[in-house]
């Protein structure tokens, strides 16, 4: 196989990046899916359609946004220097934040589908029956949203391992720290290495293929997004 | 468990709701008996389920209180709106509400296991036994039938072991076969167990066979309440005058004829003796308490107390009123028999034959009964 160790550096480095988003965003997409499944406030359209912006923007938007937020004179970068994290950008933190922000739309949508779903009834099922409403969450909810919760972690997966645009602003080409397999093909490209370009190239049709495939054929609801 | 025990000490449910939406309102203030099954009737958006909703704290009136035995669930002037789940209540849904992803049993046990044990007075042998699911206990709810999915769904409320049973339609959502196969299993739990009972519905029917105290509802606001026997005899609430007219009457078994098979009930108000009515039927123990139901077509007047015909049961009546009937050419006579209220319906020929008023004694002869319970 001519993949370099450079190249195998990427794969694992996108993985562990994809992995971390992953349950991240599934931790901070719950709540805001919950959020907008139940509030009767004004302000759900504003937050829905914040939550839905990555999903028009171009990746370089969001990364430059996020780049001079992340900034020494950025309002995160001024938060994290103060808290002696220094800046994030170029770092695999940094990453971790960018793909969270650029992949929210695809796991807030799948919950809040499945959410949606459910339906109130069930809830006031729970209630008349004794469960408060972080017993009736974990009995009732969780188990009745499951699908919508894997569609929701494969999309998100998936999604941040197809990332490029975001990370190329934010992240840059730092080997085993930024380099992620999309930017590492752009990098092969660059250098004529088409080779290995069609095996990582390849790789990625295939991976992403067969995530699809797994989510279409055990879900027929899948995301809104789409 | 034993329905008569501590009936006296039953203290009243007492609510007194405000609430105000864009386009409906409910105010009621209302005392509740706290033993035996309490109907709210009314037409639709009258505010019944609003009402029922209210005292299960999944609507948070505007303005409020509620007391139950002795226990203060919402008082707004005081701050105090007790959440859902800390309210001693079963909830009986009109579609049953099942959770998908458990067993029956899981179903069942999802509430009883939520109450501390020493609190738990109804046993999971006992409440599938009353309500026929033995043999469902494995099954998922999606495997029931609905009436079986209701029946599961009045068990699960009842594991809870509730102060206060509320039953929103329960069985507007079936058809005709469904009722009469889970109403007599709703008799048995009024029968069985001493938890009082709010009954929404809006069916004559159900209201007839299974209610003690009627609540009449009508735009928000509390049209009537009396006791069932009374308000079915009232022919000007709102929902109700639309309806066949029927009478309520209670009694209790005190003898059979096994040789006609008759079986002697006697009427009774407050206990005093009264008449005594037969009908054919099984036998009952004596002592048994009974509910008729008369309707009032099946009632007619006459002057005499003798007659030779194959009439059973003749009473003594006195007309209270008389009023319209469904059509012109009726009309319908409002009885006193023994302190009951008693409903026939006589062609207005015969009416002005028998020059029928107010303050008359005749005879009601009742053609046709059915016992209720």
């Amino acid at each position: 196989m001519p993949l370099s160790n450079e190249d195998f550096a990427a794969i694992a480095l996108t993985l562990k990046l994809a992995s971390l988003s992953t349950l991240l965003l599934l931790i901070i997409c719950t709540p805001i899916a919950w959020w907008l499944t139940h509030t009767r406030s004004r302000m759900k359209g504003v937050v829905g359609a914040v939550v839905a912006l990555p999903l028009v923007l171009p990746p370089t938007v969001i990364g430059f946004y996020l780049l001079v937020a992340m900034g020494p004179n950025g309002f995160v970068g001024q938060f994290t220097t103060a808290m002696g994290w220094g800046t994030l950008p170029f770092t695999f933190t940094g990453l971790v934040v960018g793909s969270i922000v650029y992949s929210l739309p695809f796991v807030v949508q799948p919950l809040q589908n499945a959410f949606e779903a459910i339906g109130r009834r069930p809830l006031e099922a729970a209630a008349c029956l004794r469960a408060g409403p972080w017993d009736t969450f974990r009995t009732v909810v969780l188990p009745l949203a499951r699908p919508g919760f894997v569609t929701a972690a494969i999309l998100g997966f998936a999604h941040t391992v197809g990332e490029f645009g975001v990370v190329l602003m934010i992240g840059g080409n730092i080997p085993d720290r930024t380099r992620v397999v999309s930017v590492q093909i752009f990098d092969h490209v660059e250098a004529m290495e088409y080779a290995q370009a069609h095996w990582l190239s390849g790789g990625m049709v295939v991976f992403s293929f067969l995530i699809l495939l797994a989510l279409y054929s055990t879900r027929r609801t899948y995301a809104r997004v789409f | 468990m034993s329905r008569t025990s501590n009936l006296s000490e039953a203290a009243p449910i007492q609510i007194q709701f405000e609430v105000n939406h864009p386009g409906f309102s409910l105010d009621v203030d209302l005392t509740l008996p706290g033993r035996g099954v309490t109907g709210l009737f009314g037409p639709s958006g009258s505010g019944k389920t609003t009402c029922l909703r209210c005292m299960a704290g999944l609507i948070r009136p505007d303005r409020g209180r509620m007391r139950i035995q002795n226990e203060t669930w919402l008082d707004t002037a005081r701050g105090i709106a007790l959440p859902t789940h800390r309210r001693a209540l079963g909830y009986v849904f009109q579609e049953p509400s099942l959770f998908p992803h458990l067993t029956v049993l899981r179903n069942l046990r999802f509430g009883m296991q939520r109450v501390a044990p020493d609190m738990r007075h109804v046993d999971l042998d006992h409440a599938t036994h009353l309500l026929g699911i033995d043999h469902l206990l494995g099954r998922m709810p999606h495997d029931l039938s609905g009436g079986e999915r209701q029946r599961v769904g009045i068990a699960r409320a009842l594991l809870t072991s509730p102060r206060l049973l509320l039953m929103d339609e329960p069985l507007a959502a079936l058809d005709q076969q469904r009722k009469n196969e889970i109403l007599p299993y709703l008799q048995r739990l009024h029968a069985e167990l001493a938890i009082p009972v709010i009954y929404v519905s809006h069916s004559t029917e159900e209201m007839a066979r299974l209610v003690d105290h009627l609540v009449v509802l009508d735009h928000g606001r509390e049209a009537a309440s009396g006791p069932i026997g009374e308000m079915l005899g009232r022919l000007d609430l709102p929902g109700l005058h639309a309806i066949q007219a029927t009478s309520v009457l209670t009694g209790e078994v005190l003898s059979h004829d096994a040789a006609f098979g008759l079986l002697t009930v006697r009427l009774h108000r407050d206990r005093t003796i009264g008449q005594t009515i037969r009908l054919v039927h099984p036998v009952r123990p004596a002592g048994t308490s009974m509910r008729m139901v008369v309707q009032a077509r099946d009632v007619s007047l006459s002057l005499q107390a003798q007659a030779d015909d194959s009439i059973l049961n003749r009473l003594p009546a006195i007309v209270t009123s008389l009023s319209n009937a469904d059509d012109p050419n009726h009309v319908m006579v409002h009885l006193d028999v023994e302190g009951s209220v008693l409903l026939a319906r006589i062609t207005r020929y015969s009416s002005e034959r028998l020059r029928v008023m107010p303050g008359q004694r005749l005879y009601a002869q009742i053609k046709g009964i059915s016992l209720l319970r």
